[in-house]
């Protein structure tokens, strides 16, 4: 089977979105739960504005006028052992 | 939108739906209204855990009844909830910690729960990667019955089977106002037009507290904002939730591989702030590496903000309050509202559609706060 994939970091497609929007799922936020999108190491970056477009062909709602996902940090990732050495422990 | 429902639930998250669900099933006519999209308050936002080991015996009950309802309910649902039983492991730190410990496990085994007792040698056979003497450990206890399942997929899947069952669920719906006459409720007006119905149910979260003074109800709730963050996927490590009362910290690897887990914000206080802040994420940092410093080189991809509406024992509010007839409770989690989920919707769904009370109902209602005797509950954690 023929697979576009929208988000690399969890391996979704295209189809995969387009179930989801039919099953009910019609909010960014409830797509990027149930299926994980935006949730890898590019937290987002590769596939939300995809998403968002998909959405639109789907529901016809403008994708300016589609509320994205919060950005959350770190914005990129960072190690556990960089983030504990940020100063000296109390 | 319908305009006449026999119950309206105000809130989208695991509780809200697992109600619509099970009162959907009795045959009642019940529309959900929810300000964001299903799972967006605190259900969305929480570490998934699933825990038994609790030190008053009425949450210890509603946790085990759970866990035995979230047992079955993947194939009740017709949906995978990805519930799986890794345990939870609770470092004790000192002699003190170890009597309420030993008090705690004494209370749960006459449950009929099986919990141990771990020495600190036997800790790094449950969760190898951590370090008993960074974690300063000197035993711990392992329920290996707690565990976790999806919050999104559970509160989806309720969602999913209530809608079949008749059940109306309402997102990006406000609640303005709910009209009562003659101390009944009589309608809930949204910002999508007006419900008539007399009962609803308030599920609303840190909201509850807005919604009840709608009808002149004061609940003694806080919300407070906890941070909690995720990593990168990892080849699985370890099954069990890691926790302590004393660090405050918890957390445990799921399914998909990531770790995720929490700690208190230092210094926070009470508010309904949602910003992350970096003090949690050094401090989250700093301990996680302490209790397993193998986790240094992996990467956090991020963090983010949820909230616990707690209430003075820290345990729900339950039930039907004595000054306004049908305006039923169901707030109060206090942190815990996921894994209890299963048996406040058993529970309220016996009251709305049995009239059915329990004594577990009882002494979870509002006006145990009027006496004097509240039993806090001890093993609070995040």
């Amino acid at each position: 089977m023929k697979r576009s994939i929208v988000c690399r970091c969890e391996d979704i497609s295209e189809e995969d979105v387009i179930q989801a929007i039919e099953e009910g799922y019609t909010d960014i936020e409830e797509l990027r739960k149930k299926l994980r999108i935006g949730m890898g190491p590019c937290q987002g970056r590769v596939c939300i504005q995809l998403v968002a477009r998909i959405l639109e062909r789907k529901t016809g709602k403008k994708v300016a006028m589609i509320k994205l996902p919060k950005v959350r940090p770190p914005l990129v990732p960072v190690s556990l052992g960089t983030l504990a050495s940020e100063n000296d422990e109390k | 939108m319908k305009s006449k429902a026999d119950v309206v639930i105000i809130g989208g998250g695991v509780n809200g739906c697992s109600l619509a669900y099970r009162l959907a099933k009795k045959g009642l006519d019940v529309v959900v209204v929810e300000k964001r999209y299903l799972t967006s308050g605190a259900t969305g936002a929480c570490g998934a855990g699933i825990r038994q080991q609790w030190s008053t015996r009425e949450n210890a009950q509603l946790a085990i009844q759970s866990v035995k309802i979230f047992e079955r309910l993947s194939s009740e649902l017709g949906q995978d909830i990805e519930f799986r039983q890794g345990g939870y492991l609770i470092a004790v730190h000192d002699e003190k910690e170890m009597k309420q410990a030993e008090k705690n496990v004494a209370m749960q085994r006459s449950l009929g729960l099986k919990v141990d007792i771990l020495k600190p040698e036997e800790i790094t056979s449950v969760v190898p990667i951590l370090d008993v003497k960074g974690m300063r450990a000197i035993g711990a206890t392992f329920c290996p019955t707690d565990g976790h399942a999806n919050p999104f997929k559970t509160t989806f899947a309720y969602a999913d089977a209530a809608r079949k069952l008749g059940a109306e669920i309402n997102t990006h719906t406000t609640v303005i106002d709910v009209k009562t006459a003659k101390k009944t409720i009589r309608a809930v007006v949204t910002d999508q037009g007006t419900i008539q119905t007399d009962m609803v149910v308030n599920a609303a979260g840190i909201d509850s507290k807005t919604i009840a003074e709608m009808v002149k109800v004061k609940l003694p709730l806080t919300p407070f904002r906890k941070e909690i963050m995720a990593t990168e996927r990892l080849q699985p490590l370890f099954e069990a939730m890691v926790i302590s009362f004393k660090d405050g910290i918890y957390f445990s690897q799921q399914k998909e591989g990531q770790i995720v887990g929490g700690i208190p914000i230092p210094e926070e206080k009470g508010g309904y702030k949602t910003m992350p802040t970096f003090a949690f994420l050094q401090h989250m940092a700093q301990t996680l590496t302490r209790y397993a410093p193998v986790l240094k080189h992996v990467n956090v991809l991020r963090h983010w903000t949820g909230f616990y509406d707690v209430s003075p024992d820290a345990r729900p509010i339950l039930g039907e309050v004595k000054e306004v007839k049908g305006f039923i409770q169901c707030s109060g989690f206090s942190g815990h509202g996921f894994m209890i989920s299963p048996m406040v919707s058993f529970l309220l769904t016996e009251l709305i559609a049995e009239q059915k009370t329990s004594e577990v109902l009882e002494s979870l209602s509002l006006d145990r706060f009027k006496g004097k005797n509240i039993e806090k509950e001890l093993s609070v954690v995040g």
